[in-house]
């Protein structure tokens, strides 16, 4: 290697290194926090101590409420992965006019229905069709917000994948379905993966659908469960709260791992071009 | 395009159809005697607390003594009743949010926990009935009411009609270190009788190092902590609340209104508080970290402070000398005599309590429930070891005489209490006064943001009628 | 290559439909009837559980609704008076601006060029540390809003913070000093995942034939960057900053950390918003607001398409 080259490689780690520590820094508190006896606001040398997990543990809607957040993460993804997939590689094959503009529509209406103004219409909605205190309504009504999205980010991929396999298949006698799951799909596969891990992250993370829609506390999602980790006067209680948020990042990371392995973002060969 | 035109129209149409919807509330039920006879009843209880969370002690004596116990008792009587908790414990505004869509639609527990001030805009929104018209007047005939004094009532009532029944009440106080005041000279039993003696004991506490003397909640940051625990004590020490409900007016630029903020522009001016925790997202929970380290001299809160935040064991800015060392006196009007009713001495008091669902199937049994729940047995039962106040001056006596703070608010600052008002407009209002406070700590005098904050409260009620001002 | 003729006459697509300048790309044969069905299941999702709440919620956006209060009862139709309030408040204005600033410099230039030169820049590392660096970057973006904002708030605390403990710079109060060049640091860090996420799965779709061509008649990285990668990520590149702007404008994670202040420096659009309209409860308000919102989305969309389609 040149001297160039090792100066080069230098300066790159280097700055890998600084974006690491970027990204590392404020996670400190997290990792830190959940072991002192005595949290605060700041990061402080630890008081050791594994009392805030076993106190954590005593909450009787902790574990539950993770498996709720996974049950969710996961309904909402099997669904707006399948349905978007099937939805855009129609939008991107088929020239429906007005398709464009029909898609940004409903992006930017997505925005409204994310947020607390649209609060009163979803709870009215769903208290007419009879799902309030249902996690599957919960999951209808993300998976709704979340689709133009997805479907945009896909069509996206599907523009970019040349029609060539699809055209051979087709000579073959395949059906238009078979096409889409068969050739399409597994060339898409770092477009589902990445639609996936947003659809999970973004159900993990939400806290108002669910808090709105769901009355049994036994159903409620994690996201829910760390806004009860407070006093009646609104102060937080540290112990819980970062110990909480350790558990609570683990499954998603793992889901994230899981993900890139089964997809991956990589992409094995398959077409020539 | 076609089809985007189609797709538009057909949820538009959907869409204003469904909006005939939004106003108007569930048909009101007036049969208070419906499903008196049943023999299998279901209630449900909903409160703002969790268990293993936020208001733990209170969703741990539903399920294990509130419901047990009823169901039992009302087994003996032949009478099937299932009782569930729908538990909440989140942010208050969030879960208000919650109720009143529940309310709106009919649905929802039968007996909701609901706070004092929401019950104004509740009942005006048709969510909720007197009392009286839910069960009946058999309502009058309970015996609790004796229990519970007029002025705690009044903060669940609207128009004067009950509309539910109190479920505890508080104080705020000035909590002072007694370690800081004997270093700076000042007496162990402090008892100021104006505001320029709160401003003296700042002073002297100000030449200790690294001492901030007093934390006067000031700001937007801290919300709603900033108008109950700083601005209204104030105001009403000068002799007004802040809506006159005889006069129908709120507070605008007035003298009084002036005068508070004067108070806060000696206080941020004379650096005896610190105007930075002000401004910081989390302020008002630093500013507990460091009495309980401390470094504040005087601290203006409720009993709540004491209770729940710098409590020994279980707080959440534990001290665990706080009984030797935290010392509280009542808040002092700015003259001897210049408070409301010509007090000398002045407070704030919050407090919620439970309403009835006026779509409930079984009013005459909520309401058995509700006055179960409100019984001298099952509030001595909630309260258990710890002790804070309850809404009946009989369980107080009781169990408050152990422990001295709360047994001083609740024989000496909740008889000189002032609620707030509670109209729908009244957080606009709010808003206006946390942010005129803030404007003094950055540096507006006092007239300029009194001003300032006269334009916001007529903003808040499109017009400048019943304002008062001078 | 099979031509359409030998298609069985049952799945052409009506040629009268076809514009006959473009070349048929329904090449797996779908038909307008298929490719319907394809897209009807996310369509009638998205109908019930978005387009009707959102028309709904525009409609509320004329009333002065409110949840609690006489106005729950008896909303009326204020018209257009919320939309005047609005545009004629001048926190408004100081929202929108800041806000403009904040999506800028956060989302279109940092979140942007970082995300893409992680995932540049990741695809060469070994794979054990790519994972490492990839974990860190993607825990920024999972873990919740409010946990994000302890962190945050004990990286940058005056007293005891992370930073001012490193920097020896104790008692310096960077969320009061520097409040909206923190928020922008803070949401570059937040958000920058998804880019990575995103121009990863793109760069992955770059023919490797053609970089190994680049390499091979001496390019320059920057050179391939510009002539072989970018144009075939250009459509991800729109994707990845439409979807980031819009995002960003309506992220209300800064409260948590600066509460909008101090005195309205950070208070950016969704904190406007939460500030006049959820905690004063009025709903008919935060709705139209929400709807200026989306406009003013719309014309940033309408902007980054002319800019990205135009270079053809």
């Amino acid at each position: 290697m040149s001297p160039r080259e090792m100066v080069g490689r230098i300066g790159f780690y280097t700055l890998v290194a600084l974006a690491t520590a970027f990204f590392a820094l404020p996670m400190l508190w997290l990792v830190s926090t959940p072991f002192d006896a005595q949290p605060g606001l700041a990061l402080a040398i630890p008081d050791p101590t594994l009392g805030n997990f076993s106190e954590l543990l005593d909450n009787r809607y902790a574990l539950g409420s993770l498996l709720n957040s996974i049950l969710l993460a996961v309904g909402t993804a099997l669904l707006v992965v399948a349905f978007a997939a099937t939805a855009a590689y129609s939008l991107s094959r088929v020239r429906i006019p007005g398709r464009d503009v029909l898609l940004y529509l409903l992006l930017l209406l997505s925005s409204i229905v994310t947020g607390t103004a649209a609060m009163v219409p979803i709870f009215l909605l769903m208290f007419e069709l009879g799902l309030i205190d249902s996690r599957v309504g919960v999951v209808l009504v993300l998976s709704g917000g979340l689709l133009p999205a997805a479907i945009f980010i896909l069509k996206d991929f599907m523009d970019s994948v040349p029609k060539s396999y699809e055209e051979s298949a087709r000579v073959f006698g395949a059906s238009s379905f078979q096409i889409l799951k068969d050739v399409v799909v597994p060339v898409i596969r770092p477009g589902l993966a990445t639609i996936s891990v947003w659809t999970i992250v973004n159900v993990w993370g939400n806290f108002l659908v669910p808090f709105i829609l769901l009355r049994d506390a036994d159903k409620q999602p994690a996201a829910v469960l760390m806004r009860t980790f407070y006093t009646e006067g609104g102060s937080p209680n540290l112990e819980l709260i970062s110990t909480f948020s350790l558990l609570f990042s683990v499954p998603v990371i793992v889901m994230y791992l899981f993900v890139n392995r089964k997809y991956g973002f990589r992409f094995y060969g398959g077409i020539k071009s | 395009m076609r089809r985007t035109v189609r797709l538009i129209a057909v949820t538009t149409g959907l869409a204003l159809a469904a909006t005939g919807c939004l106003g108007g509330t569930s048909e009101e039920q007036t049969d208070t005697e419906r499903g008196a006879e049943a023999t299998e009843v279901t209630l449900t209880i909903a409160a703002n607390a969790v268990s293993g969370g936020k208001n733990a002690e209170e969703a741990d004596w539903i399920e294990n003594y509130v419901i047990p116990e009823f169901v039992a008792a009302q087994e003996a009587e032949g009478v099937d009743v299932t009782v569930e908790f729908q538990s909440s414990g989140v942010d208050d505004e969030d879960y208000k949010s919650k109720i009143a869509l529940d309310l709106r639609t009919g649905s929802g527990a039968d007996i909701v926990s609901l706070d004092g001030i929401w019950v104004g805009e509740f009942a005006e929104a048709g969510y909720i009935l007197p009392l009286t018209e839910v069960v009946g007047d058999t309502v009058e005939e309970w015996d609790g009411w004796e229990q519970i004094p007029d002025a705690v009532q009044a903060n669940m009532s609207f128009n004067d009609e009950r509309y539910g029944v109190p479920a505890g009440s508080d104080g705020r106080v000035l909590f002072y270190n007694k370690e800081l005041f004997a270093q700076a000279g000042l007496p162990e039993d402090w008892q100021p009788t104006s505001w320029t003696e709160i401003l003296d004991a700042a002073r002297a506490l100000q030449g200790i190092d690294g001492v901030t003397p007093i934390q006067l909640n000031a700001g937007t940051a801290m919300g709603e902590a900033t108008t109950m625990q700083g601005v209204l004590p104030l105001l009403v020490g000068t002799g007004e609340r802040i809506y006159d409900e005889d006069g129908g007016t709120w507070q605008g630029n007035t003298q009084n209104i002036r005068d508070v903020l004067g108070f806060y522009q000696t206080v941020y001016g004379e650096e005896l508080g610190d105007p930075t925790l002000q401004q910081e997202a989390q302020g008002r929970d630093k500013s507990f970290a460091e009495f309980a380290a401390g470094t504040i001299g005087i601290l203006m809160e409720g009993d709540y402070f004491w209770r729940s935040v710098i409590e020994p064991t279980q707080g959440v800015a534990p001290m665990a000398n706080r009984d030797e060392v935290v010392g509280f006196t009542r808040l002092p009007a700015m003259e001897p005599g210049s408070g409301i009713e010509e007090q000398d001495f002045v407070s704030m008091s919050g407090g919620g309590g439970r309403v009835l669902n006026p779509a409930t199937e079984f009013p005459q049994q909520a309401w058995e429930l509700l006055t179960f729940m409100n019984s001298a047995d099952a509030t001595i039962e909630l309260i258990g070891d710890g002790a804070r106040l309850t809404q009946r001056e009989d369980v107080n006596s009781e169990i408050l005489a152990d422990d001295p703070m709360l047994s001083f608010i609740a024989e000496e600052v909740v008889p000189l209490s002032a609620y707030r008002p509670g109209l729908a407009v009244y957080p606009q209002i709010s808003v206006a006064l946390q942010q005129a406070t803030l404007d003094v700590v950055t540096g507006m005098p006092p007239e300029e943001a009194a001003a300032k904050y006269q334009q916001a409260v007529e903003a808040a009620l499109g017009g400048a009628d019943d304002i008062a001002s001078d | 290559m099979a031509q359409k003729t030998e298609l069985p006459p049952a799945e052409q697509p009506a040629p009268a439909a076809k514009p006959r300048s473009k070349p048929a790309t329904d090449v797996a044969g779908l038909g307008r009837g298929r490719a319907a069905a394809f897209v009807a299941p996310a369509m009638a999702l998205i109908a019930v559980f978005l387009v009707f709440p959102a028309l709904w919620t525009i409609y509320i956006g004329i009333t002065n609704y409110r949840l609690t209060g006489v106005q729950a009862r008896e909303p009326e139709v204020v018209g257009v008076d919320n939309y005047v309030r609005a545009l004629g408040d001048p926190t408004f204005h100081n929202s929108l601006f800041l806000t403009l600033i904040f999506v800028l410099f956060s989302a279109v230039i940092g979140q942007n060029l970082l995300g893409f030169s992680l995932a540049r820049s990741l695809s060469t590392l070994r794979p054990v540390l790519r994972r490492v660096v990839e974990s860190l970057v993607l825990l920024a973006w999972i873990i919740p809003s409010s946990i994000v904002a302890f962190l945050w708030l004990a990286l940058l605390d005056r007293d005891a913070g992370t930073l001012n403990v490193l920097l020896q710079t104790s008692g310096f109060a960077w969320l009061i000093e520097y409040p909206l060049v923190s928020i922008i640091i803070f949401n570059i860090w937040r958000g920058t995942a998804f880019s990575m996420l995103l121009y990863s799965a793109a760069l992955a779709s770059v023919p490797p034939s053609q970089l190994e061509t680049a390499r091979l008649v001496g390019a320059s990285r920057w050179q391939t960057l510009r002539d072989v990668v970018f144009p075939h990520i250009r459509g991800h590149v729109l994707t990845n900053t439409l979807l980031i702007s819009l995002w960003t404008f309506n992220d209300f994670t800064p409260f948590l950390i600066t509460a909008g202040g101090p005195n309205d420096r950070t208070e950016i659009l969704p904190v406007y918003i939460y500030n006049t309209a959820i905690s004063g409860g009025q709903m008919g308000y935060g709705a139209a607001v929400s709807l200026i919102m989306l406009l003013i989305n719309l014309i940033i969309a309408l902007f980054y398409i002319r800019l990205l389609r135009e270079r053809k």
